[in-house]
């Protein structure tokens, strides 16, 4: 066999994005260029330049500083987003594969029902009638994740359960849900593991989409995806300025799904990965 | 082949059903009432009351859904009570809109995409293979609304050459309203393109190593026979199914790159509906929006078998 165009290369770049992103989040809790949330508006909508890298925005604020404070937003409505799919579908999804007849019936039914909505106009549904925010915005999307990891973790478990060590584990006595924690799950964890990533990319895709639209998290706060709405206000007279916050969502969007296609290659070279939302 | 058929129809039917309970569903639990949302704050109970009269809120769910789709089946959507127009009128409006807009953002990802994986593939391991890869890679992690506004800060603010968004409508003729459609269409497209790549690329491969390629090449004919005659058709079944599957992300997609364009599509209808609380033209509209998603996956569906005919023998 011979190794895919982007094999362990791939997961070595998406590892390094993934970390940038990860520790631009982290330093900008303690330290930005500018206070993020600083007006100055003598300085409003400048170029790049030696104070100011990114350049400023129509309040004058430091627009690298703020790309660097909407990476805290990213990360964190991107891992709870996930959360949210992990700690609900995983379960509906086991269940169904361990309980099969009706049960396994009614999630395969609901995700059928989930996946016919598009994901964003769901999102935009919950997130305007609840009322934007961070919050809501989070949940919008998590519930398009419950029904992708209940699809992924059935289709896995009933791989796994066709297997003659699960049959040897009911022999000796060990009920469904024992063998569903105890044997099926640790079997499925990897797939688990790298289908989690790709949807982390989906959800700060999709957490983006959002905040351009105004339902995500609210101003002052700053959010790649409304700083990207406020610069096309003033494209035609700072144009920089609609280029840096969706540069920096690409490069966290392909450091996870470079880290997500590598850890599959790893894992199992075999594995299909579902790219949803 | 007729058994196959009304059973798949048959599944079309439960899954619309389905797809209005919840629809209905979704709208009775989220807050906000119509009523209110019309008349203001300031309105006064009896007004108020009143109102839910005449738009029958105060009947009971059950009856308001029947009447509901009753409506649907009748041709009769309701009236919008931000625009004061039947709904259907909207809905016409918008759909010459949103319909050659996905239509032309499937055709641009389909033609970029099959031919790209087919190259791939041909080229597999060397620097072809790794640069469509590279593209699928990078066509994916860019968003679809930040590739819209670079398409607009580079063909309309540097180079002037397309306008900045809008719609001038089929009136002004059929190249300018194209022309509208065209920069919106390449946002829509790139992602899906970039998707379809890589699943057309591993399906061409896959096929490329069956045992009935072998024999193919075998009895002699040329690699460009094997390819147009034994790959291709056999591989376009993934593709085609994922296709399907992408539409309804095309049209998820055609939400937010339509507001980017301010282009009046059924996307942005939905968006400035949802803000308004405009629950009749809401509920129409999400309707009609995952009717599309779930027929043109029957279609897909059936398409499948015309191309292949093996899983219809099987369950």
């Amino acid at each position: 066999m011979m190794r895919r165009p982007a094999g362990h290369g791939g997961l070595a770049i998406g590892a390094a994005l993934v970390g940038l992103v990860a520790s631009v989040a982290l330093v900008s809790l303690v330290w930005t260029p500018w206070p993020p949330l600083a007006l100055d508006i003598a300085h409003k909508l400048q170029g790049p330049s030696a104070a100011h890298w990114f350049g400023t925005d129509h309040f004058g604020r430091d627009t690298l500083s703020m790309v660097m404070t909407g990476a805290q937003n990213a990360l964190a409505v991107g891992l709870a987003a996930v959360g949210i799919g992990v700690a609900a579908g995983v379960p509906l999804g086991l269940a169904a594969a361990v309980r099969r007849g009706a049960v396994e019936d009614l999630v395969m039914r609901a995700t059928d029902l989930t996946f016919a909505f598009p994901a964003v106009l769901t999102a935009v549904l919950i997130a305007a009638l609840a009322g934007p925010g961070g919050i809501n915005a989070v949940i919008a999307v998590g519930i398009f994740n419950i029904a992708v990891f209940a699809r992924i973790a059935r289709g896995a478990a009933l791989q796994v359960t066709a297997q003659a060590f699960i049959r040897a584990a009911a022999a000796i006595g060990k009920g469904p849900w024992r063998i569903a924690a105890e044997h099926v799950l640790p079997n499925i964890a990897g797939i688990l593991i790298v289908q989690a990533t790709v949807q982390f990319a989906v959800a700060i895709l999709a957490e983006a989409g959002l905040s351009y639209l105004g339902l995500g998290v609210q101003p002052p706060n700053p959010s790649w995806g409304r700083m990207l709405n406020e610069a096309q206000t003033f494209m035609f007279i700072a144009p920089g300025q609609a280029v840096f916050p969706g540069l920096a969502i690409a490069l966290a969007v392909l450091g996870l799904n470079l880290l997500g296609d590598g850890l599959r290659d790893l894992l199992d070279p075999r594995l299909r990965v579902w790219r949803m939302g | 082949m007729l058994t196959f058929l009304s059973r798949r129809l048959l599944g079309l039917v439960l899954t619309l059903v389905a797809v209005s309970l919840v629809v209905f569903l979704v709208l009775e639990v989220l807050p906000g009432d119509v009523a209110q949302m019309i008349l203001g704050t300031e309105a006064r109970e009896d007004t108020l009351a009143a109102l839910r009269h005449q738009l029958g809120l105060d009947r009971p769910a059950h009856i308001r859904y029947f009447a509901w789709i009753g409506g649907i089946l009748r041709g009769d959507l309701g009236i919008s009570h931000t625009y004061g127009v039947p709904v259907a009128e909207l809905i016409g409006q918008r759909l010459a809109v949103t319909a050659p807009l996905a239509a032309l953002a499937f055709l641009m990802s389909t033609l970029l995409a099959v031919p790209l994986g087919m190259f791939a593939a041909s080229r597999r391991g060397r620097a072809g293979d790794w640069g469509v890869m590279a593209f699928s890679q990078i066509g994916l992690a860019i968003p679809n609304f930040w590739f819209a506004i670079l398409l607009i800060l580079i063909f309309a603010v540097w180079l002037r050459l397309a306008p900045a968004g809008g719609f001038p409508g089929w009136e002004a003729g059929i190249p300018s309203a194209l022309g509208a459609l065209l920069l919106p269409a390449l946002a829509l497209a790139l992602t899906e393109a970039a998707i379809l790549a890589r699943i057309a690329r591993a399906s061409v491969l896959e096929t490329l190593g069956a045992d009935y390629v072998r024999t193919a090449r075998a009895k002699g004919l040329s690699p460009g026979a094997v390819m147009w005659r034994h790959v291709l058709r056999n591989a376009m079944i993934p593709v085609t199914t994922v296709m399907g599957l992408q539409f309804a992300f095309l049209l998820g997609g055609a939400v937010i790159v339509e507001n980017v364009f301010t282009l009046p599509g059924l996307g942005r209808l939905a968006l400035q509906a949802i803000f308004q609380r405009d629950a009749v033209v809401v509920k129409d509209v999400a309707l009609l929006l995952a009717g599309m998603v779930v027929v043109v996956n029957f279609l897909v569906d059936l398409a499948c078998v015309a191309i292949d005919p093996r899983p219809r023998v099987a369950p």
